[in-house]
């Protein structure tokens, strides 16, 4: 959008007292109309959308924060925060970055060029990474796949945009997703045509492009009929950034016989030991199976953050529709986690599993939360679950809160639930057998994430074996 | 006679209760120790004590292996030095693939040793035989170690173990306990077969039905945490029709 529109546009809104100058690249904090207004218009949003956002925004101010989630933390004030700054300008080379962070790059086998990449240093123009993008949009467009960022989708396809968003989470939904709805910024936009399956791992080859991302996501994935995709979101690199709240929302919607898979691994900055500096991250995820025989499945390793707060769910509306939802999430140091999933089964011989695995170490809090609901037309209805919890040392916490909920009495619900401190006996067996402590409990942990990592694709999760490692490191003994 | 294990004056704790109580045995290259004895004589805490278990804590006495008094080392260093535990009650640990397991644990050894690393094929080819020697199942190489594994897989998987790493000394604690008398067959097969003149073994029994499988060179009683009587193979029968009362401290 040229300039000139921009200006037109905001000089519209300028008798409602629009008074933040769009030269500027970052918003005083605080929220308020004007602010969702600049946004917008740095979005070069049309006007539905702004109208949507305010609606959002006024929702919210009616809304209260939610406190039952098992976390403890001071009070946000966001009245503090500033909604909206453009990307920082990254150090000049590595020498620049912290030791600490380029040791667990290492470790974690990030490449040289991906890693001046996530630290916003500018890279030759000429990369691979660039060509290869280039290529696979090429192939995706082939496809007729859209991928795109959600603000080049709401400028671009509108109508898809316009049925489709808060058509999964509603803007009032919760409160933070009331707030992303209001003032997110970044997120993503797929779109997967009828009988499509998608060539290639959505993200993999793309994530650096998101990775200026962050505070409020709001990103949209549409498989229509027939359609596959799968979709990775975050990497193990370790994440750092000075907004301490994130309030990301994910919407999925499955045709008939569309099946969408959801991988995320979070690795946002932890907090130290006591917790302080950490980031707060707020999500919610949802998805819908709203056609007949669709599918699905999210699969989630969370290590990082300070308060995670966050419970993919799916909506099975067609009949023969399944959700899954795997879960590997790991506390340390002081961090609090309280996530889990959503089923909710409408249609007819739907089914669900979820399985849950649980790691705290040192002061960690980990809270499994779920809720199975079966309603009264879904006849046939199944679901399986299986939390366990693994503790390491005797300061940490795990916890669990199933809730099932069936309007239908011929469903079938299986719950199982295990929390096992990691066993002595286990441990000196390896030992026994030659095998050093650190490894003993590394093998052991590896045991216990396995049926969750195996549902990741491949270089994913060799990625969130490498991640549970640096993790855990230091927190035994 | 060289001797691969002194234990010297043993003295030794489980919570505030001592079990072994000036304990003494010297164990010989190459042969075949049974440590015979009543249950609560301390036969178990014996071969923690040598292994460097957690729930034991020795107070006084030495425990010389190869020349050196291990009883301050920990459990890795040991069993990398070539002590070997086959354990009574193996544990399951779920998720933990049994031949990843075991490839971890013979490349330790293997490093420790100053030998080179068995790649995934040279280390399956091998396990593979001793399998198949073992009379075990297979798909026992694909589960996760010892879950699900009846009461005679497990202690196979034991021996497995044992013929994989090459240990100096072998322990083998209630190694009949919960065998049939076929899987009792296989597994003392597996063990006879272990024998090179070289290695040591302390077979840890309260039946004497394991020793007609592996002849013994030496029985000794243990009683009340000490060992009380050490003699040839002739003891067993003695044993058999008089049981441990007659057995007083010499």
């Amino acid at each position: 959008m040229a300039q000139e529109e921009v200006n037109k546009a905001i000089a519209g809104e300028y008798s409602l007292g629009f008074e933040i100058d769009i030269e500027q690249d970052t918003v005083p904090p605080g929220l308020n109309e004007d602010v969702i207004k600049f946004i917008s218009a740095k979005k070069d949003e049309p006007e539905w959308m702004l109208e949507l956002r305010l609606k959002a925004y006024r929702k919210w101010l009616e809304m209260e924060e939610p406190t039952w989630g098992k976390v403890e933390y001071e009070p946000i004030d966001y009245q503090a925060i500033s909604y909206f700054s453009a990307p920082k300008k990254g150090p000049e080379s590595l020498d620049e970055v912290d030791p600490k962070i380029l040791e667990a790059y290492e470790k974690l086998g990030i490449p040289l060029e991906e890693q001046k990449q996530l630290q916003g240093i500018a890279v030759d123009a000429v990369v691979d990474s660039v060509s290869v993008k280039t290529t696979y949009t090429e192939e995706l467009k082939k496809h007729g796949i859209i991928f795109c960022s959600i603000s080049e989708a709401i400028r671009d396809y509108p109508e898809l945009i316009k049925k489709y968003m808060f058509s999964v989470v509603p803007m009032t939904d919760n409160f933070f997703a009331a707030l992303n709805s209001a003032v997110f910024t970044d997120g993503t936009f797929v779109y997967i045509p009828k009988g499509v399956r998608c060539p290639m791992e959505l993200s993999t080859y793309f994530r650096i492009n998101a990775l200026n991302t962050g505070q409020f996501e709001r990103t949209l994935i549409v498989a229509d009929e027939g359609s596959y995709v799968s979709y990775n979101e975050g990497c193990s690199a370790p994440m750092r950034d000075e907004n301490q709240l994130h309030a990301a929302v994910v919407e999925l919607i499955a045709m008939k016989d569309a099946e969408i898979k959801y991988s995320t691994i979070q690795n946002w900055y932890p907090g130290d030991e006591e917790g302080k500096g950490g980031i707060y991250n707020f999500v919610t995820k949802r998805g819908i199976c709203e056609g007949e025989n669709s599918k699905i499945s999210w699969t989630q390793v969370e290590t990082g953050s300070s308060i995670t707060w966050k419970y993919p769910s799916c909506v099975l509306k067609g009949d023969n529709s399944v959700g899954e939802f795997y879960s590997v999430a790991v506390t340390t140091l002081a961090q609090q986690a309280d996530t889990g999933t959503k089923m909710i089964h409408l249609g007819k011989n739907t089914s669900s599993t979820i399985i849950s695995k649980g790691i705290s170490a040192m002061k960690g809090q980990n809270t499994y939360r779920g809720l199975v609901k079966i309603g009264a037309n879904a006849h046939g209805a199944r679901n399986f679950s299986e939390c366990d919890s693994l503790l390491i040392g005797s300061e940490c916490g795990a916890h669990t809160f199933p809730y099932l909920e069936s309007k239908d009495n011929i469903g079938q619900v299986e719950h199982e639930a295990t929390t096992t401190k990691i066993s002595d006996e286990q441990l000196f067996y390896l030992r026994q057998r030659g095998i050093n402590e650190e490894d003993a409990v590394s093998m052991i942990v590896h045991g216990f994430c396995k049926e969750v990592f195996s549902q990741l694709p491949m270089e994913y999760a060799v990625e969130a074996r490498a991640l549970l490692n640096l993790t855990l490191e230091g927190s035994v003994g | 006679m060289s001797k691969v294990l002194e234990i010297k004056n043993l003295k030794a704790k489980i919570g505030d209760k001592e079990i072994l109580k000036g304990l003494n045995l010297n164990l010989e290259e190459g042969k075949v120790h049974a440590i015979m004895g009543p249950n609560g004589a301390g036969k178990s805490t014996l071969s923690k004590a040598i292994v460097g278990h957690y729930d034991v804590e020795v107070t006084d006495g030495e425990i010389i292996y190869k020349g050196k008094n291990i009883v301050d080392e920990e459990p890795e260093e040991r069993a990398l030095e070539g002590i070997f535990l086959s354990f009574q009650n193996p544990v399951e640990i779920p998720g933990v693939n049994n031949a990843y397991f075991l490839r971890t644990a013979v490349n330790a050894r293997r490093k420790h040793l100053g030998l080179p690393e068995l790649n995934a094929a040279e280390f399956l080819r091998e396990m593979r035989a001793k399998v198949e020697e073992l009379g075990m199942k297979k798909e026992l190489i694909n589960r996760s170690l010892n879950e699900g594994f009846s009461g005679g897989e497990k202690k196979r998987n034991e021996i497995l173990q044992m013929m994989m790493l090459q240990p100096d000394v072998v322990i083998l604690d209630e190694i009949d306990s919960g065998l049939d008398i076929d899987a009792l067959r296989a597994v003392s097969e597996g063990i006879n077969k272990s024998k090179d003149g070289k290695r040591s073994f302390l077979v840890i029994t309260h039946y004497s039905r394991i020793l007609d499988y592996i002849k013994p060179d030496y029985i000794h009683v243990l009683k009340d945490g000490k060992i009380v009587k050490t003699a040839g193979p002739e003891l067993v029968a003695q044993l058999e029709k008089e049981g441990y009362g007659s057995f007083e401290e010499n």
